[in-house]
């Protein structure tokens, strides 16, 4: 049996609860997987917005290869949920004439490399017709990209994308990375007038935690995960539960380290960043992509830009390899792990100036 | 090549009088002005410019179908003449080619005629993405994608036609195979020598028609509309035309083909072609065509004027127009922008 969600409610739906007596903290509060995090996300924005169509390759019968999608197309019906040809450059060129139609299209490209056929048309085509069109024709399009390693996948099937994205005026990227912040920004991201990438961590889809459905915070900018005091690690998507870790077992020899989930790989939410390394004055930026021109490069710049002066040490990148994105066998060694980044802190914290 | 099923109704009835006049009308508007965009470009007025001289018949014919109350156009740069024939104000159409606003200052939602587009295939998706939704919203409009010979190699294409016969969204996908993708001609660019043929592939029914022959493109477009309109899927209409004069005002036809050449390639001016055949029907006479041209030189002296006047735009649009939504990294660089500007 699948996770649909039809299965497993232990909370009520918040805009299907008018009426019942007063949620309590514990009502409003579900365990749940990132996936269903997710379903659940997509399912109450379709269940919201009239507008709102979810497409790609087998998101419909199938509910998505992470089943993501599950059981949405038998609630919603096939006007809403639909199967597409298989074709990225289609589906996302598909979700341009339809923002052009009024509607919000949330189309999924299956794995992160598939997203390449489609560059062109997230590029030259979503990213801007806003500008293009002078505001007339907004894209609101929430692209969903299961991302980054982790699953031992075959090629092209674990891709880190978001410097690339980023880097692409007119897109927004975002990566949650646990499933109250999947339920969040998903739900935030799918009723924002312009373009975003949502990137999952597909290592994270099967990982349970606590879902408060009825009060998310902000769902925008950074968020610090992990109070500290000695330096900030500085990461998103999967790697924000593995610099959880690094932190705790850092505790164990005090050293006290501050865990900031950037959330946001654009717009970057520079003053967090900037909040959090004046207080801490040392940072390591932690991410899967290749190491050259990643994002890390853009994230150590702001903190050095806005904490000069206060820095005890340059920030530390602990990153991929620029390297094709290795097989599952390597994967381990590509895929910065505890101990490297455990290597990272240590070269910042006994840095001496020269 | 005709493989769509004979018109009925409205679709089937023939051109009045008035409408053949019209036609003709139109075509002289878009020749004087497109020959003329071309001087400008020469006087310095325009950066540069896309003719599409010879192509008259195809655009004003396609554009005379669309019923911009439901319908929606999206084309690529060469479309002058059909923004012209629905009734784009041709300034804000022109002031793409001054270097003012990609895209153009045109709104496309009121002119239902999409930005100008430089990518050669990429708005045919967006054409049946938009008619995907016509027929999700249960409305009756439908898409008109421009593409040329050169685009149809392009993988969007193909991605196109699968999605719009298996989606059987209403799309009519209109083909000015104008013999040339800059300087490559239709033969080493198109596979099997018709990009018609293709639409069987597809399941998609074509048409082949002689895109110099005005009256031809407005009764297959029609025919078309109606077929689409009717909730029968995509059509496919091939125009055979030729671009005579060169791919933009920075090409040199001369380059791959002789004047000879071109001459032998282009056959009869279709603009010449509709006038012989109006004073041959009886339909209009020498005092018309004169009272046609004269419309269409005032017409284009407006225009003139008007893209003179234009100015720069404002640089805050820069930063303003890129989301509904800014960030602070741009409104940061608009701030800094700002002030180093103030300084000059």
């Amino acid at each position: 049996m699948s996770n649909s969600i039809l299965e497993g409610e232990s909370a009520v739906h918040p805009t299907l609860a008018a009426g019942a007596p007063e949620s309590t903290a514990a009502a409003t509060t579900a365990v749940m997987s990132m996936q269903q995090a997710l379903n659940r996300a997509l399912d109450e924005v379709l269940a919201d917005n009239p507008k709102a169509v979810i497409f790609g390759e087998d998101c419909g019968r199938l509910g998505g290869v992470f089943r993501i999608t599950d059981g949405l197309q038998a609630k919603h019906g096939e006007q809403r949920v639909f199967d597409t040809p298989l074709a990225e450059s289609g589906i996302l060129g598909m979700s341009v004439g339809l923002a052009m139609a009024g509607f919000h299209p949330i189309p999924e490209v299956q794995f992160d490399g598939f997203a390449y056929p489609a560059i062109n048309q997230i590029v030259c085509q979503i990213a801007r017709m806003n500008y293009r069109s002078r505001g007339t024709m907004p894209m609101p399009i929430t692209l969903r990209v299961p991302s980054f390693g982790g699953i031992r996948a075959p090629e092209h099937h674990g891709e880190s994308l978001e410097a690339l994205f980023a880097h692409v005026p007119g897109l927004k990227v975002v990566s949650p990375s646990n499933p109250n912040e999947a339920y969040h920004l998903l739900k935030y991201a799918a009723t924002r007038p312009d373009p975003v990438i949502f990137m999952e961590p597909k290592s994270r889809y099967w990982q349970k935690g606590d879902v408060n459905l009825a009060d998310g915070g902000s769902p925008t900018g950074a968020k610090v995960m992990r109070e500290g005091r000695h330096l900030t690690l500085v990461a998103w998507g999967a790697m924000v539960a593995r610099c959880l870790q690094v932190a705790e077992l850092a505790a164990e020899d005090g050293i006290d380290i501050e865990v900031l989930d950037l959330r946001w790989l654009k717009p970057i939410d520079a003053e967090a960043l900037a909040a959090s390394v004046r207080k801490t004055r040392r940072a390591v930026v932690v991410h899967e992509a290749p190491l050259t021109s990643g994002l890390g490069a853009e994230v150590a710049q702001l903190i050095t830009q806005s904490c000069f002066d206060t820095l005890r040490a340059p920030v530390e990148r602990v990153t991929g390899f620029d390297v094709p994105y290795p097989s599952g066998d390597l994967e381990d060694e590509y895929i910065p792990n505890i101990d490297r980044i455990l290597f990272g802190i240590q070269r910042v914290l006994e840095y001496k100036r020269g | 090549m005709d493989t769509l099923p004979v018109a009925s109704g409205d679709a089937a009835e023939p051109l009045t009088p008035a409408q053949l006049r019209e036609l003709y009308s139109l075509m002289v508007a878009v020749r004087h002005l497109d020959t003329s965009a071309i001087a400008w470009q020469r006087q310095g007025i325009i950066p540069g410019y896309a003719p599409e001289l010879g192509q008259e018949a195809a655009q004003v014919g396609s554009g005379y179908a669309v019923d911009t109350t439901r319908d929606f156009v999206f084309p690529t740069y060469r479309e002058m003449g059909v923004a012209r024939t629905i009734g784009v104000d041709m300034v804000a159409y022109m002031s793409t080619h001054k270097a003012t606003w990609h895209g153009g200052l045109y709104d496309p939602l009121e002119s239902r005629l999409a930005p100008i587009q430089a990518v050669v295939a990429g708005s045919v998706l967006h054409a049946v993405g938009w008619a995907h939704g016509q027929t999700l919203d249960g409305k009756d409009g439908v898409a008109m994608t421009y593409f040329g010979d050169g685009a149809s190699s392009q993988g969007d294409v193909h991605e196109a036609l699968n999605f719009a016969a298996v989606m059987k969204a209403p799309v009519v996908f209109f083909v000015q195979n104008n013999g040339w993708a800059i300087s490559v001609p239709t033969e080493r660019q198109v596979a099997g020598g018709s990009v018609a043929a293709r639409a069987a592939g597809y399941g998609i029914p074509a048409l082949r028609i002689d895109g110099d022959d005005v009256v031809a493109v407005v009764e297959a477009t029609r025919r078309a509309f109606a077929h689409a309109r009717a909730g029968n899927g995509p059509v496919l209409i091939e125009a055979m035309t030729y671009r005579r004069g060169p791919h933009s005002t920075s090409d040199d036809p001369g380059r791959y083909r002789s004047l000879d050449e071109e001459r032998d390639g282009a056959g009869v001016d279709p603009l010449e072609r509709f006038r012989q055949r109006l004073l041959a029907d009886g339909v209009a006479d020498e005092a018309f065509f004169a009272e046609a041209l004269a419309a269409a030189k005032a017409e284009e002296e407006q225009i003139r004027t008007g893209i003179q006047a234009l100015g720069s735009r404002p640089g805050t649009e820069m930063f303003d127009l890129v989301f509904q939504e800014t960030t602070p990294a741009l409104q940061a660089q608009a701030a800094n922008w700002r002030e180093e500007s103030e300084h000059v």
